[in-house]
């Protein structure tokens, strides 16, 4: 008998796990966005000393780890399990920083969901008692992302207005069993969802739907209304994907307009020339673990509905005609219990 | 989950609504003068070829390896992908774009090894447009061969 | 006025290939391939040689001109040579670009890495 589960998809954490602390590196471009004060540390160059950009995310992903460590005045033999994944193909960057951590780990592929997937299952190790540390981690790096899935740098190629810029950086987060919140109270797992889009230079469409259907899900789930929360937060919809999440979820009944922010928004200005907005992984992770955290512990928001979206592309698929489904995983966090 | 047809196709209309145009105009404007900018630079070469005494055959070859040349080494220096920002197909449809299809995958990929990195890639674009030219070229040779 | 001729018939050759990109979402290679083919095609023809009389470099430096090339090279070839033609006149009409490519793109590959973008 599941007596945490509530409803179809959503559980509620009995011992909720507290957010003990948040680590980020971001790239030169994203140190140069608006939300650049609130990251740890900001590449100056994008390959981190490493002689491919593959090695560079992977340094990214496990000195996010090691800073999350010392933020949290913790070793990696305190940690429990690491739950990390990237974008790579047989997620490279967490199993290679996973190598040198040695640590027990979990590697995940949820394409830009990672973060919250992550977090999801860390905080149900801990609320099942086997675990009391965990870190959820993931990153994103534009120069491997472009390759694997889109056109060579050099290219003299046009991104359509549609495009969004993937976020070079990593974040990774400390849940622990005891502490003083903000909690993870509820999470609220997405089904795959497609509605055919095929444009993989639309990714904001393709998972705009996944994302509507999270957020209604939880709220019917948990019996939330939009006035609990103080903010509802998506990962990577960018200007295109939020504009049909809002009118996918005004058509539900559902009107989250003056709560809603969206981290591929948040990242970057409208001068930089990222089109609809930041995506990738690591777009949501260094969001979380950077600004939102932030504002969290001044008490600016005190309860948040934070939703990691993910475009699930493969280039062998799209190159097949198979349409790109997507999925979003919710975590409610809220500094009371 | 079974594919609902309908309503994929309800949500391909909302979908729509919010996906902003390319700048058509602005667009074809930028190509139109970037592509007629680039041939002029072939052309400067073909009356140069020509003035050296060349036949129009050998300046035309000549004016190929030379724009293939240019259109590399712009790649190498990183500049012709600032070009293709905002020229679009101007610098696309040229043989300059077609050199720079060349060069891109195959600096990007000599990480994975000089044979099946950088030689293997550097045919990705040029691959396919060397088989359909040289097929087409060879069905009309049949055809011209039977008909003459 | 060769310049202007050039500049007109190559600038348009570009523009109606982004209409196509921006309306039917060809991607750039498709592209490429589409011009090669219509090129070869065209020049089979005969229609080609008219744009190159109007165009100059304008219609021989677009990929319409290097698939026109091709046709040109094998027709001249059966011409010559007959059936075998068929099979040696394209790639030797082209061989000058083609190896230039390859060995171009081959060296500037060495000498040069991709940088990050801005």
């Amino acid at each position: 008998m599941a007596e945490k589960k509530l409803g179809t998809q959503t559980v509620k954490f009995k011992n909720p796990p507290s957010i003990i602390a948040g680590g980020t590196i971001v790239g030169p471009k994203e140190g140069e966005g608006p939300l650049r004060d609130y990251f740890d540390m900001i590449l100056v160059d994008d390959t981190y000393g490493e002689k491919s950009w593959e090695k560079a995310e992977s340094k990214m992903f496990q000195d996010a780890v090691n800073l999350v460590l010392k933020k949290a005045n913790l070793k990696i033999s305190d940690i429990d399990y690491l739950l990390g994944g990237d974008l790579l193909n047989q997620i490279i960057s967490a199993n290679f920083a996973a190598r040198q951590l040695n640590v027990p780990h979990f590697g995940l592929y949820g394409a830009c969901s990672t973060m919250t997937e992550g977090l999801t299952l860390g905080a149900m190790l801990i609320d099942g008692g086997y675990a009391d540390y965990i870190i959820a981690a993931t990153s994103s790096h534009f120069s491997t992302a472009e390759r694997q899935f889109r056109y060579p740098l050099e290219q003299g190629i046009q991104r359509p207005f549609t495009s969004q810029w993937t976020v070079t950086g990593a974040g990774a987060t400390i849940l622990a069993s005891t502490g003083e919140g903000p909690y993870i109270t509820h999470a609220t797992t997405g089904k795959v969802v497609d509605l055919g889009m095929k444009d993989a230079n639309n990714m904001g469409a393709a998972m705009a739907p996944a994302a509507a259907d999270t957020i209604i899900t939880h709220f019917k789930d948990t019996g939330f209304t939009i006035e609990d929360y103080d903010l509802i937060m998506t990962g990577d919809m960018g200007r295109v994907g939020r504009d049909i999440l809002l009118e996918l979820l005004y058509k539900e009944g559902y009107d989250i307009e003056s709560k809603y922010k969206d981290c591929g928004i948040e990242i970057f200005d409208e001068s930089q020339d990222v089109h609809s907005g930041g995506s990738g992984a690591a777009c949501s992770a260094v969001v979380l673990n950077g600004w939102l955290l932030s504002q969290i512990q001044n008490g600016v928001y005190k309860k948040v509905l934070f939703m990691a979206t993910g475009a699930l592309l493969s280039p062998t698929s799209s190159q097949q005609g198979e349409s790109i489904p997507g999925i979003a995983h919710a975590i409610t966090i809220s500094t009371t219990l | 989950m079974e594919r609902d047809v309908k309503k994929e196709q309800e949500y391909k209309n909302i979908a729509q609504k919010y996906e902003p145009k390319p700048a058509l105009l602005k667009n074809v404007v930028m190509a139109f003068v970037v592509g007629g900018l680039i041939s002029d630079i072939g052309q400067f070469f073909l009356n140069f070829y020509l003035s050296r005494g060349y036949s129009m055959q050998d300046a035309n070859t000549l004016v190929s390896i030379t724009m293939v040349f240019l259109g590399a080494f712009l790649t190498g220096i990183g500049v012709y992908d600032d070009i293709g920002k905002f020229a679009g197909a101007g610098s696309i449809v040229p043989i300059t774009g077609f050199a720079n299809s060349i060069v891109s995958p195959a600096m990007e990929f000599k990480r994975e090894g000089f044979v099946f990195g950088a030689a293997a890639k550097m045919f990705t674009i040029a691959g396919p447009v060397i088989v359909y030219g040289v097929s087409t070229s060879i069905i009309i040779g049949l055809i011209y061969y039977f008909l003459k | 006025m060769d310049y202007i001729k050039a500049f007109l018939m190559g600038g348009l050759i570009c523009a109606i290939a982004q209409i196509l990109i921006d309306k039917t979402k060809l991607t750039p290679a498709r592209i490429l391939v589409t011009y090669v083919t219509l090129g070869a095609i065209l020049g089979g023809l005969g229609v080609y040689k008219k744009l190159i009389d109007i165009g100059g470099a304008g219609a021989t430096i677009p990929l319409l001109g290097f698939g026109n090339s091709l046709a040109q090279g094998v027709i001249k070839a059966v011409e010559k040579d007959g059936l075998i033609g068929v099979f040696t006149g394209g790639l030797t009409a082209t061989a000058g670009g083609i190896s230039a490519a390859v060995f171009f793109g081959y060296i500037f590959s060495l000498i040069f890495n991709p940088r990050t973008k801005k």
